[in-house]
This record gives structure tokens, C-alpha cells and sequence, in this order.
């Protein structure tokens, strides 16, 4: 099978702080990771490729620095990676991100997509559907389960509801989206990393994917971020040592009466 | 050239390093430079310089064709045949957003047998329900449904189309968006309409650390999905007419590419669902013991609330996933969120810090959860929550 997981580096969201002075986000020192729904997309996929066969390429769009996903992807036992990276991909929103992945993975001879759920950092769980529309497959989004069929034409998988879960089946090529309970991504080992160096490493820009300046990027973007800021903060959150239970519940019992609650 | 940056006309001011959230700005001699490789174009820095130092250049667009688009849209999901309560906050908050711009409200059902629903989303606000019924969309398939939406949209031309915000609606908005080539703003906490009548897109990012606001300036419709419960839904008018439009739209099993062989529900029975309900009881890992949780339990029950727990003791089996709140969980927004014994990180805030009001049970005062509370108690569940549950049953008996 030929596998495709389109992958982002991340900052680690739990470390990141705010600066209380200026209300903005401190990233210094925070490290940056592969996304983690991700992780459980390169480990499906290598489940697969140890199963059936095949070949697992890896890909992200993204600032040189990105490279340090790929290669802990290719560690882990993804085959080869090809990094889109281009100044002309910056400011992309998830359509113009989803359309810059299209344009490569289109040319490629593919069974399946397998991306994570959605990115920590973003949390927009668009780039899957966006990509699938774009490269013509069905989606099956959220799963939990994969299973292929014997002549490796269809895909079973158990893909998360609201109330649960249903079993979808679809004909491949398809793309999936990856969430928690899928596997228990593996670390890579010091063989891995070692042979992670001499697998086949592409690096694409604007020029080379060959597409319209235009359509990428920020230009390429039809959502436009107007505005960041920091969110208001609780202001007078009452805090009470709970010593004194009665004391401390009494209170509460007032607060959620006086809020209308309860 | 997409950013300018006038070194000559820089001030030296210092203020665009302290607007910038995502570290692309430093202090190189007297002046500052930017690392175009973090830069999103978020425009921060641009608004704060006060020497007109930043520009961004941005795409100008042919604005006319914009004014072809009217209305706005509302998603109503339906689940086996129910109206999912969502739809009903959609029709009040796109009735809001309908007046701002004096155009109409439009609902949208698509199912099977869902005819009845019109009534309840006209006394909740909509001019028009369309309405799609085949039983080719019994079951939600992304296909089927992508080509309802698609072939309604495209010929109606609405400005604005709003879906909720849950597992099936943020599967369908962005493939919807995809196949029409216009943006998707996901998970939305806050709409409203500017001085340019656009749709103004507020969303919280890095697990709720940041809030953009997001706008679609030139492409149409404006779609987004909605975050269940943010948007709380008026009292229905049941006085109110409307108009129901039934369109048929046939769909041929092979356009359809997904099969659901299988709906398996995990709702344990009597386990009221975190995302609909007002009120949610969850617990983390200072519960300690399964056994235990029939203490939050006694506490949702007497107050119709929900049971949910984060992600450790959802991992550990204690509570169903269908309960776990947190970003791997669900995204919830109660009016009133019980954190007992959760540590408060920040992938759990993601999923709640939007509700109402908080009120967080720690032993450790210097728990994260307690800088995100509206109330917080610093002491042991065990001693406090039996207390608690005493005290609001005498609360409640008294009325």
C-alpha cells in the first residue's frame, strides 16, 4: 500500500505562557514537537506498511526548523519525507495549507491519506476534510480502528461520534483522520534515528511544486486572521481554603445562588 | 513582497516585540527584525506601530461580486431524527446576526422523516426552513450530505452558512467549503457583523492561550462552524410564521463513497451527554478510585448535570469516552463546570474555559485550574463534596 501522512510541527501548547505584562504568548524555550494526533497518523501507517507492504511518505509544509518532524517520522520507519518549504507558504490558513498539500500529493500514486485528527495548536480539524476534498477521495474522519480488506481495495474503520462510534467503509484510495485510541505511537530507536539520515529527503518550494504565487500562502488564504489577543481573564475569581468545610461550602452555595446556577 | 518593514521610518519603540504572539519579532541593535518563518501575518504589529513603520500587504479584492450574496444559513443536524440542541442555538444566534444585516434567516434540514422540524426552528427564529428529506440521508455520510449542502448553496447564494460545531459538523463545513473554494472558520465562539457587513469570526487558539478574530473579506458564503452551548437559545416564539421550502435532491448510491455498516453508542444509559448538558460534574485524577465517582455522581444527579472526567481516568476506564472533557475529549460550554480534583493542564482547559462559570476543588493551592475558576476551594473533595451535595439539596428543597 501506498500511504501518505501529511504531518505539522507544533509548539508544545502545554508550555506555552503568557506574558501577564504584555497578554501575549511567551515561546521562548518552549520546544516544538511533531503534532500529536499525528504521531498516531505515522504510526498507523507504519502498522500498515508492516501488514501489507508498501511504501509510507511522510510530508509537512513548513519553516526550515520543520525538518526535525520528518525526521522523527522517517525514525519511527516512515520511508521518505518531502518537506514543502517556501516563504510564499507563509501566513497559509487551513484552505491554502490543505490546496499547497494537494498539489504535491495529487501527482503521487496514492492508496491512502492518513492525517491527525487536527493540530494542538490550531485545533481547526479542517486540514483532513479540505485535503480529501481537494484530492478527490472520500473521508472517514476521527477513527479509532482501521481495518483493510483482503484484497487491500477497501478500508473498514471505526470513526468516533458524538454518541460513540459507527463502522465505515469505504473504497480506496481514501483519507483518514487519526484520534486518540487509534495505537500507542512508538519512539523511535538509535537505529531508526541513525537510518531516518539516509532515507529520501525532498525539499519542494513554490517553484518547484509549480504552482500560481497567488493561491498560496497568505495570498492564497481565503480566511485572514483580523486580530490576536489574549483572552479576558477570570477577574475576581474567589479562591477560599477549604479547611473550614462548612465554612468554604456555605460560600460556594451563596456564589452559585447569588449567579443564578443552581 | 507581502510585509514591509521601513527600517528608516522604525522609531525604535519596542512595542511590535510585545504584541507579537508567536515570537517573530526581535530586538536587532535600535530597531527590531522579524523572523519570517514564525510570522503568521496576524497584523498585530502593524496595528500597534505607531510610526507606520510595518505594512502588510494584502490582497485587493473585486468586491462587487460580494454583493450577490444574501442571508444567512443555519446547519440544523438532526440525530436519528432528533433535532440536536445546537441547531437551536444556530437559529438564534443566525437570527441575530440575520437582523444585524436585514436580510433573512434560512434553515437547513437534511434527513429522513425531519418535515416536523420545521415548526420549531421557525418559533426559534428562521424566515425559511429548506428542507431535504430522502432517506439516501437517513445517516450522515460526508458525500451525500456535501452534495446537499453544495447544490442548495451554490444557486441560493447565502453570504453567510453557519453549522454546529460537533463531530458531524466539523466533517461536513470544511469539505463543503473545499468543494465551494471559500474559507471555514472552525470552532467559533463569538460571530458578529462589522461596518463592512462582514462576518466578524471570534475563536480561541493554543488551547485557549490566544483569541483570533477571523474574516473571510473576499469569498462567499462565509462558513464557520459553531461551538455548541456557547450560544444559549432564546425563548420560542411560537406566534412567529415562516416559509418551508422542500427541494428534492436525488443521490445515486455510487455517489455516495462511504458506508456506515454500523452505529455503536456509547452513552451509557442514564449518562447525560457533556456537550448538551448546562451543567457538568467532572472529575480528574484526585478522584482516586472508580468507586468514587459515585460521589460527582450524586452531585449531577441533584443538579441534572453531566458526569464527565478528564483524560487519566477516562484512559483508565472510569468513565466512558463519550464523558472525557479536554482537547483529545470533548469541547464543552456548560453554564456552570465542576472541576473536582483536576489538576487544570492546559489540554484540559482547552475543552472547558469556556464555560460559564467554574468553580475547581483542589488540594493543591497551587493547581493551575484555580487561576482559570470563578470559585475555587482549596481542600479535599472527599470532605467537601459530601458537604456540598447536603447543602444544595437544602438549597433546592427550600424552593
Amino acid at each position: 500500500m501506498k500511504i501518505v501522512v501529511p504531518i505539522k510541527q507544533v509548539p508544545e501548547v502545554s508550555e506555552v505562557r503568557m506574558n501577564e505584562e504584555t497578554g501575549t504568548l511567551i515561546r521562548d524555550g518552549v520546544p516544538s514537537i511533531m503534532n500529536p494526533f499525528d504521531e498516531l497518523a505515522v504510526e498507523a501507517a507504519i502498522q500498515l506498511k508492516e501488514a501489507h507492504g508498501g511504501e509510507v511518505t511522510i510530508i509537512t509544509m513548513g519553516p526550515p526548523q520543520a525538518k526535525d518532524v520528518l525526521l522523527k517520522a522517517l525514525a519511527m520507519g516512515g520511508d521518505r519525507a518531502v518537506h514543502l518549504t517556501d516563504v510564499a507558504f507563509a501566513g497559509a490558513d487551513t484552505w491554502a495549507t490543505a490546496f499547497t498539500l494537494s498539489e504535491y500529493i495529487r501527482k503521487m500514486d496514492f492508496d491512502l491519506v492518513i492525517c491527525g485528527k487536527q493540530a494542538i495548536d490550531g485545533d481547526t480539524a479542517q486540514v483532513g476534510p479540505e485535503l480529501a476534498e481537494l484530492l478527490g477521495v472520500p473521508q472517514i474522519c476521527y477513527v479509532r480502528k482501521i481495518e483493510i480488506s483482503e484484497d487491500e481495495k477497501h478500508i473498514t474503520a471505526h470513526r468516533e461520534t458524538d454518541e460513540g462510534y459507527e463502522v465505515v467503509k469505504a473504497k480506496l484510495p481514501a483519507l483518514l483522520t487519526a484520534t486518540k485510541g487509534l495505537n500507542e505511537p512508538r519512539l523511535p530507536n538509535i537505529m531508526g534515528i541513525m537510518k531516518a539520515k539516509q532515507k529520501p529527503f525532498e525539499e519542494v518550494n513554490a517553484e518547484t511544486l509549480g504552482t500560481e504565487l497567488q493561491l498560496l500562502g497568505l495570498d492564497g488564504s481565503p480566511t485572514v486572521v483580523r486580530k490576536v489577543y489574549p483572552p479576558e481573564k477570570k477577574k475576581g475569581g474567589i479562591i477560599v481554603d477549604g479547611e473550614d468545610t462548612a465554612a468554604a461550602v456555605k460560600q460556594l452555595v451563596e456564589f452559585l445562588t447569588k449567579k443564578g446556577a443552581i | 513582497m507581502k510585509f514591509q518593514y521601513d527600517r528608516d521610518t522604525c522609531n525604535g519603540c519596542m512595542l511590535c516585540p510585545s504584541v507579537c504572539n508567536f515570537g517573530a519579532i526581535e530586538k536587532d541593535g535600535d530597531k527590531v527584525k522579524f523572523d519570517m518563518n514564525k510570522c503568521v501575518y496576524c497584523g498585530s504589529c502593524e496595528e500597534i506601530c505607531p510610526v507606520d513603520a510595518i505594512h502588510i500587504e494584502r490582497r485587493t479584492f473585486d468586491k462587487s461580486k460580494l454583493l450577490e450574496y444574501h442571508n444567512v444559513w443555519v446547519f440544523c443536524e438532526t440525530n436519528q431524527g432528533r433535532l440536536r440542541s445546537v441547531a437551536l442555538e444556530l437559529a438564534t444566534e443566525g437570527r441575530a446576526l440575520a437582523d444585524a444585516l436585514g436580510e433573512k434567516l434560512v434553515a437547513v434540514i437534511i434527513g429522513h422523516e425531519i418535515e416536523h422540524h420545521a415548526d420549531t426552528l421557525i418559533h426559534q427564529g428562521a424566515d425559511k426552513v429548506i428542507i431535504v428529506d430522502d432517506k439516501m440521508f437517513a445517516d450522515y455520510t460526508t458525500d451525500a450530505y456535501t452534495i446537499a449542502m453544495t447544490s442548495l448553496i451554490a444557486p441560493r447564494k447565502p453570504s453567510i452558512v453557519l453549522f454546529g460545531a460537533t463531530g458531524n459538523g466539523r466533517d461536513l463545513a470544511p469539505r463543503v467549503a473545499a468543494r465551494m473554494g471559500v474559507g471555514c472558520t472552525a470552532d467559533c465562539t463569538g460571530l458578529e457583523i462589522d461596518d463592512e457587513r462582514q462576518l466578524v469570526q471570534t475563536r480561541p487558539a493554543f488551547g485557549g492561550n490566544v483569541i483570533a478574530e477571523i474574516i473571510t473579506p473576499a469569498r462567499r458564503p462565509q462558513i464557520s462552524t459553531v461551538r455548541p452551548n456557547v450560544f444559549k437559545p432564546s425563548e420560542p416564539d411560537t406566534s412567529r410564521t415562516g416559509e418551508v421550502e422542500k427541494v428534492d435532491i436525488k443521490i445515486s448510491p455510487v455517489q455516495v463513497r462511504t458506508r456506515v455498516l454500523e452505529k455503536v453508542s456509547e452513552v451509557v444509559e442514564g449518562m447525560k451527554s457533556v456537550e448538551e448538558a448546562d451543567i457538568i460534574v467532572c472529575s480528574g485524577r484526585g478522584i482516586k478510585d472508580p468507586a468514587n465517582l459515585a460521589l460527582p455522581k450524586q452531585l449531577a444527579d441533584l443538579l441534572d448535570a453531566a458526569v464527565g472526567g478528564s483524560r487519566p481516568i477516562v484512559d483508565l476506564g472510569w468513565l466512558p469516552p463519550t464523558q472525557q472533557v479536554g482537547q483529545s475529549g470533548r469541547t464543552v460550554c456548560p453554564k456552570l463546570y465542576f472541576a473536582l480534583g483536576i489538576s487544570g493542564q492546559i489540554q484540559h482547559l482547552a475543552g472547558m474555559s469556556s464555560s460559564d462559570l467554574i468553580v475547581a476543588i483542589n488540594k493543591d493551592p497551587e493547581a493551575p485550574i484555580f487561576s482559570s475558576s470563578d470559585f475555587g476551594i482549596v481542600g479535599d473533595i472527599f470532605t467537601i463534596l459530601p458537604e456540598l451535595i447536603s447543602e444544595i439539596k437544602k438549597v433546592l428543597d427550600a424552593r
